[in-house]
């Protein structure tokens, strides 16, 4: 670069105003390891050329190589703040090819879980944002609320993140009654946090001074976009796959959707915060239908799911259908699904192609944070070069799931 | 179970997809409660315009790239479409080769852009007027088009800090152990993918010696 330079005297302003800068890979502010390519006139943001695949692992190159069960953990893996509504998504897609049906106490425990995952990654989103426009104390608060809810996960699941609770037909383990009262102990403290933080964020003045009216996502700029999830509803359009196309026991839930009116980044703040109270409620719900709907968590057609292993301890068949699932797998009918759900940051799809053997041919895994961080580029411009923080975090950006 | 949709509305949206198409539908079909279109490659673009604005199906959820070496166009490029006003949900499908490109979808969904990157990276597959066809996921400098199946799963290169040199090296990839990739297939139960595939597995070897 050394012969561009040229003597400030005879440079024009213009020159002199206009640079590229990295930001990242290595910054706090990048949400893990986004490189960004920003070119500036001075603070202002001319344009983003985000270089993302740092974190690329061929999860789906890997993924065709092994059985359906076997992969179920890679799902845990792409969006590590709420692991198992990802594995949701799969499951979801492989009960859909073999026409599987989930017990009502299975539906149950997967919604509470998924909604502890939506409260998970909320409250990291909501603390991070926060963080990235300079407060240090929300992020301490809010993992301490994580903390908790992580130790759920490890009670039903045997680990704080990579769960691999939810299986084709059900879940993997039925929960105990201790761990039910003691969801709904924390589900009616949590509140009290809540507004503890909200205290702290919402009507900060810093906070607000740099997220008001940053970030503007008109309707239309969204929908061609692909924006989903709050990114969407920010944006004061009423989307939510649970209402919409509700899956699992959603349907007969009592929750509402909230949605901003102005579509920049205190808008979706806000959302978020409010949908932690929805699904809260949702929590509830579950916990109250839990008690009174004893029963299987996993469906019994043993072609797919695993035996109990009090049955093996007796029956012949059993020990044969466990040793050909954890061997050979189950195999799916040829044919192509694509299956999504409302995972805390948005449609998080999953797109299987089955030909008939026990691993899929191809799956593409289609995230939301993909096609939100597209979006760095218009969103940023025009904007001065510490909003590019603020807009990032309110994107809710997690590699795992973009880089795959 | 999440959008699917009943299979009268699925029929019904399939015939509508064909007839606002017209010609340039190859195939449509319903299964698993999904619509699939296949579509002529150089109507692509046209097609998702009708389907965008005549039809309602306001965004492009998905594009993706799936490899089937065996035909002679190898690869399919899916679109994933999603009608937020009649909460429908539609999949386009085109196949091309690795010379002929595919019209980008851009001009119709801005959100293709980085979709149609990471197709390329992945497959190698070419879309005709897309502004910055630059690799998305691999390294900077890679080789190859790792999710195609003729790729190996382990691929060529691996990198490590060389502290001689003090930066990272490219080197062949060395496996401690070969790479095993077992075939859990087996014959047993006589269930029903013997009717998928029509054979028991072990019968194509014998197939080839007579």
């Amino acid at each position: 670069m050394a012969d561009d330079l040229k003597p400030t005297a005879l440079a024009s302003m213009d020159e002199d105003r206009k640079f590229t800068i990295n930001f990242g890979p290595q910054h706090p502010a990048a949400h893990g390891v986004l490189r960004l390519v920003l070119e500036l006139d001075g603070e202002i943001v001319e344009r983003v050329d985000p270089h993302i695949g740092l974190l690329h692992r061929g999860t789906e190159k890997l993924m065709e190589a092994r059985t359906y069960l076997q992969n179920i953990p890679y799902f845990d893996r792409l969006d590590y703040v709420a692991p198992m509504n990802q594995e949701h998504a799969f499951c979801l897609a492989i009960e859909r090819l073999l026409g599987l049906e989930v017990p009502y106490r299975g539906q149950l425990i997967r919604v509470l879980y998924s909604e502890i995952g939506r409260i998970l990654n909320h409250l990291l989103n909501i603390t991070t944002q926060a963080m990235d426009v300079g407060a240090l104390t929300p992020p301490l608060w809010g993992f301490e609320e994580r903390e908790k809810l992580m130790i759920f996960y490890e009670r039903a699941s045997g680990a704080r993140l990579h769960a691999n609770y939810f299986r084709p037909g059900g879940v993997h383990q039925d929960l105990p009654d201790a761990l039910v009262d003691d969801i709904e102990k924390w589900a009616k403290e949590f509140p009290k946090a809540l507004a503890d933080i909200e205290a702290l964020v919402t009507e900060n003045r810093i906070f607000k001074q740099r997220n008001v009216d940053i970030g503007v996502v008109s309707k239309e700029q969204a929908l061609a976009w692909g924006f989903s999830g709050v990114m969407l509803r920010g944006s004061d359009i009423a989307w939510d796959l649970r209402k919409s196309q509700p899956y699992e026991c959603y349907a007969e839930l009592d929750f509402e959707v909230p949605v901003g009116k102005n579509g920049d980044c205190w808008d979706r703040y806000l959302c978020r915060v409010e949908e932690m109270k929805e699904s809260l409620k949702i929590m509830q719900q579950c916990i109250d239908r839990l008690r009174n709907n004893p029963g299987p968590v996993l469906s019994t057609d043993h072609k797919v799911t695993p035996p109990r292993r009090a049955e093996m301890k007796r029956s012949m068949e059993a020990l044969i259908e466990h040793f050909k699932l954890y061997t050979e797998g189950f195999r799916t009918p040829p044919g192509e699904v694509y299956a999504a759900v409302e995972a805390p940051k948005g449609e998080f799809g999953v797109y299987v192609i089955s030909d008939g053997t026990n691993k899929p041919y191809r799956c593409k895994i289609a995230a939301p944070g993909f096609k939100h961080l597209q979006a760095m580029d218009w969103m940023n411009r025009g904007h001065l070069l510490a909003d590019v923080s603020a807009i990032l975090g309110s994107l809710d950006i997690v590699f795992g799931e973009v880089d795959r | 179970m999440s959008g699917a949709g009943t299979p009268k509305a699925m029929k019904a949206l399939a015939s509508a997809a064909k007839k606002a198409c017209g010609k340039a539908v190859i195939d449509s079909k319903v299964a698993f409660g999904e619509v699939t279109i296949t579509v002529k490659r150089e109507q692509i673009v046209d097609v998702l315009r009708t389907l965008r604005d005549d039809l309602g199906f306001q965004q492009l959820v998905d594009l993706c790239g799936a490899d089937f070496p065996t035909r002679a166009d190898r690869f399919d490029i899916v679109y994933h479409l999603l009608s937020l006003t009649r909460n429908e949900r539609i999949r386009v499908k085109v196949s091309t080769d690795e010379a002929a490109p595919v019209p980008s979808a851009i001009p119709v969904y801005p959100s293709a852009e980085w979709f149609e990157r990471e197709a390329f990276d992945m497959y190698g597959v070419f879309f005709s007027d897309h502004p910055d066809l630059r690799r998305m996921l691999t390294d900077y400098g890679f080789e190859g088009h790792p999710l195609r199946k003729d790729f190996p799963m382990t691929g060529y290169v691996e990198v490590r800090y060389d502290d001689e040199l003090k930066r990272v090296v490219y080197e062949p990839v060395k496996l401690a152990q070969e790479f095993r990739s077992f075939d859990f297939l087996s014959p047993w139960e006589g269930a029903d993918y013997v009717k998928w595939s029509g054979q028991l597995p072990g019968d194509e070897k014998a197939g080839g010696k007579a």
